[in-house]
């Protein structure tokens, strides 16, 4: 055969994925940040940073959940099946914290307290279960005949509510840094101060996400500690140890836009360090994408449609990033 | 819960969640179209009152637009979630038109939605109108793929049953499916029914508590147009899909008819009121007017067609849903005729605008439209039971192992938030609308961009704080 089509489609997911993480990531991270500024000033200057763009991240979501059903329609189906009950609390999480986004500016000042509320679970409960589910896929999904053959609560264990916990401090790092880059005076003060325990957390759970996994599964261990294995992914935790340096060096003096640049750094590089656990496997620990891929005519037919429109895709959201660049001040009112 | 298994869990839960989202799109493609054409109209015959309609409905159309994204954030995500060997089976054919979806309307709603809704002072009058039909276009993209799956799923073509699962063989048949066309064709015109009905219910609003400018009349006789134009076409284009479905899907039709059997060399009567009884395989109570069935679904005197009798009991949908969400939305069909008919009528010496039995109907008829509608998913859904996807895949062999106990929770979460977060939403749309457009607001220029109110955001945000005030303190 020719081109490998699901090869293709999986890098495509990879991507959509990322992008999703990194774009949603800064601004759940917003929420999950809430409660560290009551003044609410200095909340709508929080909002404002990410009012123009948070609507395009949900797209991704959307992308992925299609993407997902149009190329590996076994993986969709088991995959969201097994995790049905986090999956739907992120779901009402997003919603929630969607229109909370929206309604607090429209309500009147005695009940914007709900909407701050509203906006502050949602974005915790979105971040915390989507790591949940994270964890509950590394774990592994039991599969037999074409479906998922495990319990409702089997991710209530300690390592997917372990990962649910790190994504909320991965987010809320996102969110720090991106703040630091979007604002300034005492709220990017605070978030400066903030930043450095945030890292510790950080890197705290990298380090147990990296030590656990391979203890619990022996594949992962085979993976990254075989040799030339070593070798080639020894990059891999050499970057995080110079991103993790570079980090801390960049929150000295005047920072700007090095943290948030550094820290997609880690999240890219733990992202990646998790696919490399997994790999050639789509459900873990027994499907191989190949095993789980649509029909060929379904990965042609939406591929030539994905391939011509993404860069489209791309070049708005690039563009409306550069609409909105720069710092966002109080009373500068987006809305 | 309830004594509910967990698949009638399931299908309430999928029922609840698709029928909330279907109210915010169809007035998404209504009122994108309508304010295609108001912007239109303004830029070429400059008549302010288009303008100022423009701006008032396009806020509106705003907040309507996000409720409808996060909703349907869900719908893309239920196919797995609950309906997990459907979406194994099928997958292969309905996953690529979803995403096309997403790829080519999402996209283009995305990418133009900000300049229409923020961008009147900051690009010029052809670009601004370029965008707004954009949007409408999107919406209408976005309209025909979910569509195209939907029908598939009604009637199968284009493909071919392998290892147990759907292939598709040629897209062109999987898109172009036999029921598509009318389907497609009557959920649009339902959208646009539905958005004239809602707008006219507005105006008639206004104009019952003597608030009375030529914008609120004009939009009430451009809605009443729309009406006594449209809502006529409605019915034959119904007319068609019904006898589209005789061919493919008979055993819905008979339950739509409430037709248990055929007696030799007799034509079927049509049944104005019964209580179809599954059990007993009989109307209780039936009303019958007769060989009008016979007349309007084969157009003869004597014609007969199947009965439910001819098809195996498991095979049956549930005929009492069916037979009665089927005479709902062509009862309120028929009413939206005969109304835009007394409009009409009104029209001589400006009646339209000040006969208050009529402004009454009117307001009253503001939301048949989308019952209707829903009325209408009600009547060929449940209709295609007990099949998911027709006559290959049945319901209770989609629906994911998930226990009673992750269903109800879910379920149970699913209305209290529906109800609050939407609740709370449509309330700011109807303070929107009871505020009413406002005479010359485009003259002194709105203001728009960084450092300013109408900042390009999402959605929902086009209504500014300022608006729902003003709306709250009039109410």
């Amino acid at each position: 055969m020719g081109i490998d089509l699901s090869l293709i489609w999986v890098l495509i997911i990879f991507f959509g994925v990322m992008m999703y993480v990194v774009m949603d990531g800064f601004d759940l991270g917003i929420g999950i940040l809430f409660p560290f500024a009551p003044d609410r000033h200095e909340r709508d200057v929080m909002m404002n940073t990410v009012a123009p763009v948070w609507d395009g991240n949900e797209t991704w979501l959307i992308l992925g959940g299609a993407g997902l059903l149009a190329a590996f329609p076994l993986v969709y189906s088991v995959v969201l099946s097994a995790l049905y009950l986090p999956l739907i609390f992120m779901l009402l999480g997003l919603i929630l914290r969607g229109v909370a986004f929206e309604f607090r500016f429209k309500a009147h000042d005695h009940e914007r307290h709900f909407w701050d509320k509203a906006f502050i679970v949602g974005s915790i409960a979105a971040a915390f279960f989507q790591g949940v589910a994270l964890g509950a896929y590394i774990e592994g999904i039991p599969v037999v005949n074409r479906a998922f053959a495990g319990g409702a609560f089997d991710w209530f264990a300690p390592f997917p509510l372990f990962t649910g916990l790190g994504v909320v401090a991965v987010y809320a790092m996102l969110g720090s840094t991106w703040l630091i880059m979007k604002t300034e005076g005492p709220l990017q003060a605070r978030m400066i101060q903030l930043s450095r325990p945030l890292i510790g957390l950080l890197i705290a759970f990298i380090v147990a996400v990296s030590v656990w996994t391979p203890l619990a599964h022996a594949s992962i261990a085979q993976r990254w500690f075989s040799w030339p294995n070593m070798l080639w992914f020894a990059p891999v935790p050499l970057l995080v140890v110079f991103f993790t340096v570079q980090l801390l060096r960049s929150l000295r003096a005047e920072p700007h836009v090095a943290p948030f640049v550094y820290v997609l750094g880690l999240v890219f590089l733990g992202y990646t360090g998790l696919a490399i656990s997994v790999w050639p496997m789509i459900i873990p620990p027994d499907i191989s994408i190949w095993q789980a891929a649509a029909p060929p005519q379904s990965q042609a037919f939406i591929l030539v449609g994905a391939l011509f429109i993404i860069p489209f895709i791309l070049m708005y959201t690039a563009w409306s990033y550069y609409v909105f660049r720069g710092k966002v001040r109080a009373g500068e009112g987006y809305h | 819960m309830f004594g509910l298994t967990a698949l009638e869990l399931a299908r309430t839960q999928f029922a609840f969640t698709v029928a909330f989202h279907i109210l915010f799109p169809a007035i998404t493609i209504g009122l994108a179209a309508y304010l295609v054409v108001l912007e239109g109209l303004w830029l070429r015959t400059k008549q302010t009152l288009y303008r100022d309609l423009y701006h008032f409905w396009s806020k509106v159309f705003a907040l309507n637009f996000g409720m409808g994204v996060v909703s349907g954030l869900v719908m893309s995500y239920q196919f797995g979630t609950n309906w997990s060997f459907f979406s194994d089976f099928a997958g292969g054919i309905t996953g690529p038109l979803l995403a096309y979806e997403v790829l080519t309307a999402f996209f283009l709603e995305a990418g133009f939605l900000g300049v229409m809704l923020f961008g009147w002072n900051r690009v010029g009058p052809g670009l601004h109108f370029f965008s707004t039909l954009m949007v409408s276009i999107g919406t209408l993209i976005s309209t025909t793929w979910i569509l195209a799956s939907n029908s598939w799923m009604q009637t199968p073509a284009g493909f071919e049953i392998v290892d147990g699962r759907a292939v598709p063989m040629d897209w062109l048949a999987v898109i172009f499916n036999p029921s598509f066309p009318y389907r497609l064709l009557h959920m649009s015109v339902a959208a646009f029914l539905a958005t004239a009905l809602f707008v006219a219910a507005s105006a008639a609003w206004h104009l019952l508590r003597g608030r009375d400018n030529p914008a609120i009349r004009k939009m009430l006789s451009m809605a009443m147009w729309m009406l006594v134009v449209v809502a006529p076409i409605q019915a034959v284009i119904g007319d068609f899909h019904g006898l589209n479905t005789l061919k493919h899907q008979p055993a819905k039709i008979a339950a739509m008819e409430g037709h248990w059997e055929n007696h030799p060399g007799e034509g079927v009567p049509l049944i104005v009121f019964a209580l179809p009884d599954q059990q007993r395989e009989e109307n209780r109570f039936a009303i019958e007017i007769p060989r009008l069935g016979s007349l309007i679904l084969t157009h003869s005197w004597d014609g007969q067609f199947p009965g439910l009798k001819e098809f195996a009991p498991e095979d049956r949908p549930p005929v009492a849903v069916v037979f009665w969400s089927f005479r709902i939305m062509v009862g309120l069909g028929v009413l939206m005729i005969l109304l835009g008919a007394w409009g009409l009528l009104l029209r001589r010496g400006e009646a339209l605008y000040r006969s208050r039995p009529f402004l009454r109907a009117t307001l009253l008829m503001g939301p048949t439209g989308l019952i209707a509608l829903i009325a209408g998913w009600f009547t060929t859904e449940v209709g295609r039971q007990p099949w998911v996807v027709y006559g290959l895949q049945r319901t209770a062999d989609a629906v994911s192992n998930h226990g009673v106990l992750p269903l109800a929770i879910s379920l149970l979460l699913f209305i209290v938030v529906y109800f609050t977060v939407f609740g709370v939403g449509i309330a700011y749309m109807l303070r929107l609308v009871r505020k009413g457009p406002v005479m010359h607001e485009g003259d002194t220029g709105l203001v728009g961009g960084p450092g300013h109110e109408r900042q390009q955001m999402r959605p929902l945000s086009a209504a500014t704080d300022d608006d729902l005030r003003t709306a709250a303190a009039r109410s």
